[in-house]
């Protein structure tokens, strides 16, 4: 184990800034990547719903 | 007068043959339903992946005799650098499928991937620079290594720049594979850049030809990372192919019936 306690830990043996500045911005843009994603995703479907609703009122 | 009979379409010759053929996987309507059952798979790899490796770098692998805790952004720092370079690396491949068999997936999937390269370049070179300050005193220099890395972010911004620019979506895709295969000359670059010039940035510690110059645990750390980021690219690829596949055939018949099964 490499940590006496959990500060121990969040310290970084001095270098939290820099260590904790990279893992966060890695996981916080990988995140939010997905859920662009997940938005695009709901933006298509909607929009595919509305005209799939248009060509129906086309028909009728 | 043409009629359409299964001789004279690429489908029906398929099916009268009767044999597998990959380009039936190159069909945007075909991939679509494949890249939705195969992408939960790999962001649930990436998932595990993932845990496996921070609990590698943080409570496994030994603080650095050297550079103390700060070496362990090492565990990020180069597997995104890594993932920035095979990107595009794929990117290039698939645009070149595209150019050879004109293929109407391959710019797909070439615009599917370049945000997720772009993205893996700016988070070496952030990752990069919050390294570079304690270890040498400055969050950037102009070196080969860091130059070139900021030209493949360049080409990342290029090529889908390039591609939003062009209404025409085949004639964007012909443009784009053009600038990503140019653009591949840069890989190489980047990669040998460390002992073609006189870099501030240290050597591979990691190389095909030799032993890896670091614990075997910070090694393990690594590559574990590496394949984290692997599978998690290849599942918003997967994701993101589906959004423009679904976008660009919204005309279509088949998607026109895939509404119509999900709701």
């Amino acid at each position: 184990m490499n940590w006496a306690s959990w500060n121990d830990f969040l310290a970084m043996g001095g270098y939290a800034l820099y260590v904790w500045g990279s893992y966060a911005v890695v996981f916080a843009l990988l995140a939010t990547e997905i859920v662009l994603l997940a938005l695009r995703k709901r933006r298509i479907l909607q929009q595919l719903d509305r005209m799939r609703d248009a060509a129906r009122g086309g028909i009728l | 007068m043409m009629y359409v009979t299964p001789e004279n379409t690429v489908a029906g010759q398929q099916q009268l043959v009767g044999h597998f053929s990959w380009f039936k996987y190159s069909s945007p309507q075909t991939f679509f339903r494949l890249a939705g059952k195969l992408a939960p798979w790999f962001a649930v790899a990436a998932l595990v992946f993932a845990v496996a490796g921070l609990y590698l770098a943080f409570f496994v692998a030994p603080t650095d005799s050297q550079q103390g805790e700060v070496y362990r952004i090492i565990f990020i720092h180069v597997p995104a650098a890594w993932m920035s370079m095979f990107i595009y690396v794929v990117m290039a491949f698939w645009s070149g499928m595209g150019l050879t068999f004109n293929t109407r997936l391959s710019g797909m999937m070439a615009s599917a991937l370049a945000p997720t390269g772009a993205l893996f370049t700016f988070l070496a070179l952030w990752s990069g620079s919050l390294w570079g300050k304690p270890t040498w005193g400055t969050w950037w220099v102009w070196d080969a290594r860091l130059t070139s890395e900021l030209i493949l972010l360049f080409l990342y911004f290029g090529f889908m720049a390039l591609k939003a620019a062009i209404d025409d979506p085949r004639r964007a895709d012909k443009a784009g594979a053009v600038l990503a295969l140019t653009g591949v000359i840069n890989i190489p670059i980047i990669y040998f850049s460390v002992q073609w010039w006189n870099t501030l940035h240290q050597g591979a510690s990691v190389s095909f030809t030799s032993a890896p110059t670091m614990a075997a645990t910070m090694f393990a750390g690594m590559i574990v990372m590496a394949l984290a980021f692997w599978m998690y690219s290849i599942a918003v690829t997967l994701m993101r192919v589906r959004c423009i596949i679904l976008e660009r055939e919204c005309d279509s018949q088949w998607v026109a019936e895939y509404m119509g099964s999900v709701k």
